[in-house]
């Protein structure tokens, strides 16, 4: 454990008091069907920062994190109480446009889901939809896009080829890209390394801390040592209920709570 | 938003079209049928028009012995060679006959006719007897009609049974030949009932091939042995609506003829799909 | 022991079962392909038929294709977006459901109902008269199931993730279904539709009903016009024909019909397989 801390050194040097609460959840609950899936959220990510929600596999993690693009809106049995506020506007409100929402959070998803088709399509997927840019301002915006996610020079002489040829981690790479081409905000990542090998986590884990100085970013993790790597702040949460969120070095120096110090030693999960 | 909900409706409207045919073809047909659908109709021994007499027992009559005749005949061949292509054959050779077999599916049914008037029909007069056309023809004809469809479907089937079953059983010391027969047929045995009764459905509508074998009698007759000419339900409707004239009985009795073979089709395709089918998910 | 021979024993009977499909199913191509080479010239390719059995088959072979594209022009934006609505934006509940029910119904349906129903409709209460348009509509409405099935298929093989992905850029369903969906489906949906094509191409009673009579002289020139098709023409030649050319004729019409039968059933399969390994990669 104690190499953890080492790489933790800088994020306990930040101080979150500083920052933003960009993304603010009050009295969130949210059920699919009958099963009550969110209990009571109340929580507060902070800007420019790394938040990390971890906790055992079915814990409501990954929708706590699909409900700041109100993604579970596609699902038709999901229902909602209580508000999310992003910087101070409540998401939930009636008139909200959810397709302008999503516009500002990007989201990585956990398998490399690049779309059927070129690199430079993937890419220029999103600014296209907006009309956002053509021609050379488009491309002007796949390069950056694609630098930021430290990717333009592995595929700067084949952005016509198929996103499909690529590795696992590139393609991942490839997402992220797509996500930072609509200029967003907040970056909400769902476990974005459990389909990738561990050197392709250590890529991605070193672009995240790269992105938190631009954005926003949200990370969902079953992964303890990555959540403890990359993340200032970390949240445990524990059958839809946030269970402890604070500082990483303090969750996981001096959890507060027995379950997430069962959590953090291994006992379950 | 709004365009969202505009092209939502649109497409339910689209969607709603196959239901709007099917309801008035209903329609349509009762429309015109119905008032023939009276017990001297269905049970009538003599169909002659111009003595306006209207009675389709016979023509029934063929068409069940046809049609029966010729499921037994798909079956024998078509079930067993659907469980060698799933069981028994190498990848290759099953990809070969597999992709022949779909290919075939949906020949036209005249070409099929043709060589059916061509080649079977003299075969059957010079080696079997008769005058060839004959319920006989009918059977092989049909047969080969359906025999495709049926072992590309039941061949789907077979293979839908997770290999985990078969693998179980085989580890048991079981034999292939015990391992399909105890685990394998049994589980896919819902999926084969169903393609049968599709088949069933399909070789009673089925009209061109079958009409240019059986040789259509001009008043047709309860048929006593497999050499017989009969009449088919689908091939009267073909032969006889271009000299039926527009609003008279003959043509309200064609009508009525395609609603008996309306409600018998759609009476086996619920069978198969909403019966077997769903006994099978449960 | 005992099991091993009763093994072996089923093993045979299979073989000669299998060996019996593999030989009855390709006889008839076999067969058409031997007698109708010879016939094909090009006279009897762009010849009209005269005095029945006699001449060539260009009016039919061109009615065919109008047949087989005016149908397909109806049919297949129905079907599509059919199953872009089943598949995509139905609930499953009473309304789906039927609608589902009657699509099978459709599918189901025998040629000579559709056909009645066609002559009836078009032909008799739309005045449209025995025509290509009525021919064409009637054979959509017997396309019109198997479009539905295969692009319903088609669409669902379309991993949700790519949905997703679209949808948490700020797409809207329809934007996604357009950009993202349908581009990835296209090639099952288009097997799909070559696949009813097929179907429509070689069906005999439906054009009988509502086309015409199949011995037109004249290639259609407008949408009421009778028009004449091969499959009917092969049933009326092989029917009714009495002289040695009539028969040739009939060869030759039913290789052409073949050719252009298996052309679409070909490259549907092809286009099927070659996607298939695509999506598998």
């Amino acid at each position: 454990m104690s190499n953890t801390y080492m790489i933790n050194g800088d994020a306990a040097a930040f101080s979150p008091r500083l920052a933003l609460d960009k993304v603010v959840f009050k009295g969130f609950n949210l059920w699919y069907g009958d099963n009550h899936v969110l209990k009571d959220i109340d929580i507060a990510i902070k800007s420019n920062v790394v938040t990390a929600f971890m906790g055992p596999s079915g814990c409501g993690k990954s929708t706590l994190l699909r409900s700041i693009d109100r993604m579970n809106d596609i699902i038709p049995s999901c229902k909602t109480e209580g508000d999310v506020y992003i910087d101070g506007r409540n998401i939930y409100e009636p008139d909200e446009d959810v397709y302008e929402l999503r516009k500002t959070v990007g989201m990585v998803f956990q398998k490399p889901n690049p779309f059927p088709m070129s690199i430079y399509d993937n890419i220029a997927y999103g600014p296209r939809l907006h009309k956002m840019a053509s021609g050379e301002g488009l491309d002007k915006i796949v390069e950056e896009s694609l630098r930021g996610a430290v990717l333009w020079d592995e595929v700067k002489d084949r952005l016509q080829e198929n996103a499909f040829g690529l590795s696992g981690g590139q393609q991942q790479r490839v997402c992220i890209a797509r996500a930072l081409s609509i200029n967003p905000d907040i970056i909400l990542m769902d476990e974005p390394c459990s389909a990738l090998d561990p050197i392709a986590t250590i890529k991605i884990e070193a672009l995240m801390r790269e992105l938190k100085d631009k954005y926003t970013v949200v990370l969902v993790t079953h992964n303890l040592q990555q959540a403890a790597r990359v993340s200032e702040m970390t949240a445990f949460m524990y059958i839809g209920e946030i269970i402890e969120f604070g500082a990483t070095s303090d969750v996981f120096e001096n959890p507060q709570n027995e379950l997430t110090e069962n959590y953090i030693t291994g006992r379950f999960g | 938003m709004r365009t969202e909900d505009i092209i939502s409706k649109i497409l339910f409207l689209c969607a709603s079209f196959s239901a709007v045919i099917v309801f008035m073809i209903t329609v349509f047909l009762l429309q015109e049928g119905v008032r023939m659908l009276n017990p001297s109709f269905l049970f009538g021994k003599t169909w002659s028009p111009h003595r306006e007499l209207f009675g389709i027992f016979p023509t029934l009559v063929g068409t069940l012995c046809v049609v029966a005749g010729a499921v037994v005949i798909a079956t024998a061949i078509g079930i067993p060679s659907a469980i060698f292509l799933s069981e028994f054959s190498p990848f290759w050779v099953r990809n070969i006959i597999k992709s022949s077999v779909e290919l075939i599916v949906g020949i036209p049914s005249v070409v099929i006719g043709f060589f059916g008037l061509t080649v079977l029909v003299p075969f059957i007069r010079d080696n079997v007897g008769g005058r060839g056309e004959s319920i006989l023809a009918g059977w092989i004809v049909l047969a080969f009609m359906i025999l495709p469809n049926l072992i590309t479907i039941a061949e789907d089937s077979l293979r839908a049974v997770p290999r985990s079953y078969r693998e179980a059983s085989l580890a048991l010391g079981a034999t292939r030949w015990q391992t399909v027969r105890n685990v394998v047929l049994p589980s896919a045995s819902s999926g084969i009932r169903a393609a049968l009764v599709l088949g069933v459905g399909r070789a009673m509508g089925e009209t061109m091939a079958v009409l240019m074998v059986v040789g259509n009698p001009e008043t047709p007759w309860i048929p006593l042995g497999i050499l017989d000419r009969v009449r088919m339900l689908t091939s009267t409707i073909a032969i006889e609506f271009s000299y039926a004239e527009w609003g008279s009985s003959h043509q309200y009795a064609l009508f009525a003829i395609g609603v008996v073979l309306f409600f018998m089709v759609t009476a086996l395709n619920f069978i198969a799909t909403f019966v077997i089918r769903r006994k099978n998910i449960q | 022991m005992k099991e091993a021979q009763k093994e072996k024993a089923v093993r045979g009977l299979l073989y000669v079962t299998v060996g019996l499909s593999i030989v009855i199913l390709p006889i008839i191509v076999v067969w058409v392909i031997a007698n109708g080479v010879g016939a094909i010239s090009l006279g009897f390719l762009t010849g009209r038929p005269y005095r029945f059995e006699y001449g060539g088959i260009f009016p039919q072979i061109m009615g065919s294709i109008y047949l087989v594209s005016l149908c397909t022009l109806f049919g297949a934006p129905l079907g599509i977006a059919s199953a872009i609505y089943l598949s995509e934006y139905a609930s499953d509940n009473v309304v789906t459901r039927t609608v589902r029910f009657f699509t099978e119904t459709l599918a189901g349906m025998p040629s000579i109902v559709i056909g009645l129903f066609g002559l009836e409709f078009l032909v008799y209460y739309l005045k449209l008269k025995t025509s290509l348009l009525a021919g064409a509509i009637s054979l959509s409405f017997m396309m019109l199931p198997w479009t539905i099935r295969a692009s319903e298929e088609a669409i669902n093989v379309v991993p949700k993730e790519y949905r997703e992905a679209s949808l948490a850029m700020g797409a809207t369903k329809w934007q996604t279904i357009l950009r993202v969906v349908l581009p990835a489906a296209i090639p099952g949906i288009m097997t799909g539709v070559l696949l009813g094509m097929g179907k429509a191409i070689g069906e005999t009673a439906v054009v009988w009903l509502t086309a015409g009579s199949g011995l037109e002289a004249f290639v259609p020139r407008t949408l009421k016009s009778p028009t004449g098709s091969l499959p009917m023409y092969i049933y009326l030649i092989a029917t009714q024909g009495h002289t040695a050319e009539g028969l040739q004729n009939a060869f030759g019409a039913s290789l052409v019909l073949l050719v252009m039968f298996l052309a679409m059933s070909v490259s549907a399969l092809f286009i099927r397989n070659h996607y298939l390994r695509r999506l598998g990669s």
